[in-house]
């Protein structure tokens, strides 16, 4: 099978601001025609890296490619790439139909022509009544559809967003993240998104890079960055963790055996690197563990309950563990006919699912 | 009740309001008197004899008519024509200084813009007055506009840098983003942009220039009269009516300015 | 903002960096060669020899700051004592553009707060109100105020209409003309830092204050002004800087008893007296006076800054 070309690649790229490097060495590829995500907490390096892109900052060293052509050197006017900004950056001297036929008329079109597409962007995200008004007289919204449209309008190889969705409220966000993704399957283009919200992340995208502290993390789909995280920031940025200290007893047949403080003993699927003696960690999802009174056939831990709390679609239990550590278990209400709830300071097991328990080192 | 809620609010205080309004009436009554005077038909100031218009047609034809003419030619080409230098060097250098990344002798241009604005005026005056007679330049109409245009950079350059400072520059990466080179930036989003802040610019600048008596009277060359050096010399020999009658026109010429340029900041449909 | 300082760093506006040099070219040659050099060539002139009919010899003197400082009598001969005429007129400056600073902040103070504390529709409009005789020619200014404090004005006509006094107050040629002058030039810039100040101040820490029992004028004093320092203090040195070389107030109001710098040193370019080397000197003096005022209020507004952090 022939592979098809990357929208993007990046190789080795670094960025410095004088002695303080932003980027250290990232190297990634993006597919074409895929909703890809940078995610990570403030300071992660992901805007920078989305800026590079652009071609708003330079690359200190290394390259990148824009479909196999080495774009780090140009000027953003000349980069086929559009970017919708945080903050919109509508021109506030523009009508919106102007906003949107901007881009086309850099590149040439005539004025008509221009504006003859921008209406038609504007009908694809149902602003065209709008037209005529200044970008101040929309809606947050309605703000944000427009940054789309211009920014779709010269039809770029690839859509850079930078955190576009943070200044809208929640529902409108919900609506926005739905419309975003179909918008990305109906274009066929290159969707590059940038945020910090986790579970946006995991909503929208084919595959997700997370990122801290200048370094690429971790680069797989939502599903394989939830349920096999490759480190304590992956497991402990997305999504809840139980996390909790164990000491590496032996390794047999792929699984490790390993020891909580209080010398309680766990089965976990052994990972790369790991052998007798070595202290690590392991990773625990709430939703994969549940309560009972009495033991089960699977792994089980033991503790009292602390507290239950109540959010709507499930309830979380705190349990404080027999080795000291609290541990999290959130079932769903709809489960939990079967289970009642378990009053604080019962003495309770916990469940946990076959393989639901991650090994990971520092 | 009004003193209850005076009372009860945490900001308002008494005799605040008071001293606002004796405030008001001590910049505008000076003005008020002068603008009535103007109106006299008296031959005197010290009396008031009934409305006239006298005084101001004695302005365009009367006895002194043509010095003050000459000179009220002199103030506004002056004004013109530094207000216009001024703004396009302040536009230029509010880009250099503000949209041009940090640089080392980026202090020191501020320094230099500012200086006129620091330095006392009077030691301005000194200072151009000693340049133009060491470099042997003979004063007169040019030297004026020389000192005025250096002096009027700094009042064109603050509303200017304001308003650029309040643009947003992703705005211009936008632009760019869209395939506009930085010229294009420049014409088609920054200049319309900055429109307000350069029309005020523009328009403090010429009534800096129209105002300034100190400096002009240092530098301007013997016979060459500005209106304020004009007023000025016939206000040493006693303040007659139909200085009144010049104050006044002039009053007005900087109050349409000033509200001209107050109503270019409000309409502003872009913030 | 969050692009423009991207995960945080420092970022700055460089659109334009490549054309730096010839977008700052222009004003660097016209300040450079209008303000830098005749700044210099004043510091030359200062200590060069004066001519008697204008302008100066090219020769190196300290005359004219011994003139200045010293007295050495009719001939020149006699050892020098300091002499006070010159340093008094200075003195007289200071406290006039003190008394006036004082005045402007007495009123200035409570219409910035004032303004600050309209609904913020109106505010624009009183700002306005405020500014606009700031804008009216300074000369017609002066002169206005001439004639309305005179002997015969319209002040003293209507006080002895009303029955107020009996026979006309003297202001003109006093002390308080040249206040309220120096106050009628300045007063805007007392107004707006002050103003500025205020509408930034956050009242809930005066209803924090009321709350914990202090009296309206005691939370004046205690919170707002301390709070507000750094615009009184902008605005103080806004007005006083200025009034110390200011040559029309004192030279329309105050006649010849309340000579200032600006007079001292007009005189010396323009007047009979005619010595540019001495009026150079002299605005050196003043010159330097008012960089050490700048400095020290920089120096003050940045630690202020720097607290607040």
């Amino acid at each position: 099978m022939e592979q098809r070309e990357n929208a993007i690649d990046i190789r080795s790229a670094v960025k410095r601001y004088g002695s303080f490097t932003a980027l250290k060495e990232i190297s990634l590829s993006i597919r074409d025609n895929e909703f890809f995500t940078l995610l990570g907490p403030s300071g992660c390096g992901k805007t920078t890296l989305l800026r590079m892109i652009a071609g708003f900052e330079a690359v200190s060293e290394g390259s990148i490619y824009l479909f196999g052509e080495e774009i780090e050197n140009l000027p953003p006017n000349r980069r086929p790439v559009n970017t919708v900004f945080q903050n919109y950056a509508l021109f506030p001297h523009l009508n919106v139909l102007d906003n949107v036929a901007f881009g086309l008329e850099m590149k040439g079109r005539s004025k008509l022509e221009a504006r003859e597409k921008a209406g038609l962007m504007l009908e694809l995200v149902q602003l065209i009544d709008f037209s005529a008004r200044r970008p101040s007289q929309l809606s947050g919204g309605q703000q944000q559809r427009v940054a789309l449209a211009r920014a779709l309008a010269p039809q770029p190889k690839v859509l850079l967003l930078d955190e576009p969705l943070s200044a809208l409220d929640l529902k409108l966000r919900k609506t926005m993240q739905l419309e975003l993704k179909h918008l990305q399957r109906e274009t066929g283009i290159t969707f590059i998104f940038v945020t910090h919200d986790q579970e946006e992340a995991l909503t929208m995208s084919d595959r997700i890079a997370v990122m801290s502290s200048g370094q690429l993390q971790q680069l797989g789909s939502p599903r394989d960055i939830y349920e096999t995280p490759c480190n304590m920031f992956v497991a402990d940025f997305i999504g809840d963790t139980n996390l909790l200290d164990v000491q590496v007893d032996a390794v047999k047949d792929g699984q490790a055996v390993c020891r909580l403080a209080g010398g309680h003993q766990l089965n976990c699927e052994q990972v790369e690197g790991v052998g007798p003696g070595a202290k690590v960690h392991v990773c625990l999802r709430p939703e994969r563990t549940f309560i009972s009174e009495k033991p089960t056939e699977t792994e089980n831990l033991q503790g009292r309950v602390v507290e239950n709390i109540f959010i709507g679609t499930d309830i979380t239990t705190l349990v404080e563990l027999v080795e000291g550590p609290g541990f999290t278990v959130r079932t769903s209400n709809s489960d939990r006919g079967s289970q009642g709830i378990f009053e604080p300071g019962s003495d309770v097991f916990i469940n946990l699912e076959p393989g639901a328990a991650r090994l990971l080192m520092d | 009740m009004a003193g209850l809620s005076v009372k009860l609010d945490v900001r308002s205080y008494s005799g605040f309001k008071a001293v606002t309004f004796l405030c008001l009436i001590i910049l505008y009554a000076p003005l008020l008197v002068v603008t009535i005077y103007s109106f006299n038909a008296s031959n005197s100031i010290a009396s008031w004899d009934g409305f006239s218009v006298h005084w101001y047609v004695d302005v365009f034809t009367g006895p002194e008519s043509a010095k003050f003419k000459r000179a009220a030619w002199n103030s506004f080409a002056i004004a013109l024509i530094a207000a216009t230098v001024s703004t396009m060097i302040a536009t230029l250098a509010a880009t250099g200084m503000i949209r041009a990344g940090k640089f080392k002798l980026r202090t020191l241009s501020f320094g230099l813009i500012s200086l006129p604005l620091m330095v006392p005026e009077i030691v301005t005056a000194v200072a151009t007055l000693i340049f133009f007679n060491a470099i042997g330049f003979e004063r007169g109409f040019a030297t004026i506009i020389f000192a005025h245009i250096a002096f009027c950079i700094p009042f064109a350059y603050l509303p200017i840098a304001a308003r650029m400072q309040g643009i947003d520059e992703t705005v211009e990466q936008a632009a760019l983003d869209l395939y506009a080179t930085r010229q294009q930036v420049f014409t088609r989003i920054l200049l319309p942009l900055m429109t307000p802040g350069i029309i005020s610019g523009f328009l403090l600048a010429f009534i800096v220039s129209l105002d300034d008596f100190i400096i002009t009277n240092f530098v301007k060359g013997a016979g060459v009269e500005t209106l304020p050096t004009a007023i000025f010399g016939a206000v040493k020999q006693g303040i007659k009516p139909n200085i009144m009658a010049i104050s006044t026109l002039l009053l007005s010429v900087s109050v349409v300015m000033v509200t001209i340029s107050y109503f270019v900041s409000k309409t502003d449909k872009t913030t | 903002m969050a692009i423009s300082a991207p995960d945080g760093e420092p970022a700055v506006s460089n659109t334009y960096h490549k054309s730096r040099t010839w977008l700052l070219l222009p004003s660097w040659v016209v300040l450079g060669a209008l303000s830098l050099v005749p700044a210099i060539l004043m510091l030359v002139y200062s200590f060069l020899t004066k001519e008697f009919r204008g302008g100066v010899i090219w020769e190196f003197s300290l005359a004219a700051y011994d003139q200045f400082f010293f007295d050495r009598g009719l001939f020149g001969d006699d050892s020098p004592t300091l002499d006070w005429t010159y340093i008094a007129i200075f003195w007289r400056s200071f406290w006039q553009a003190g008394a006036a600073t004082l005045l402007s902040l007495a009123i200035g103070f409570p219409t910035a707060y004032f303004i600050a504390t309209r609904p913020v529709q109106t505010r624009a409009i009183w700002v306005f109100l405020i500014t606009i005789p700031y804008w009216v020619n300074l000369l017609i200014r002066t002169v206005s105020m001439k004639f309305l404090l005179r002997d015969e004005g319209p002040l003293n006509l209507s006080l002895m209409a009303v029955g107020l006094i009996d026979s006309p107050l003297q202001i003109v040629n006093t002390n308080l003309a040249v206040q309220l002058g120096l106050f009628y030039s300045y007063l805007p810039f007392m107004v707006l830092p002050i103003y500025a100040a205020v509408e930034r101040y956050d009242f809930s820490l005066s209803e924090a204050a009321a709350d914990l029992y202090a009296s309206k004028w005691v939370t004046l004093h205690r919170i707002l002004l301390p709070v507000t320092k750094p615009g009184v203090i902008a605005g103080c040195i806004l007005v006083f800087v200025p009034s110390l070389g200011s040559f029309l107030a004192p030279d329309l109001l105050g006649g010849a008893k309340n000579y200032m710098i600006g007079s001292l040193i007009e005189e010396q370019f323009k007047g009979n007296a005619g010595n540019w080397p001495f009026g150079a000197a002299a605005s050196m003096i003043l010159l330097t006076i008012v960089l050490v005022i700048l400095i020290a209020f920089a120096r003050q507004q940045s630690r202020l800054e720097r607290g607040r952090v």
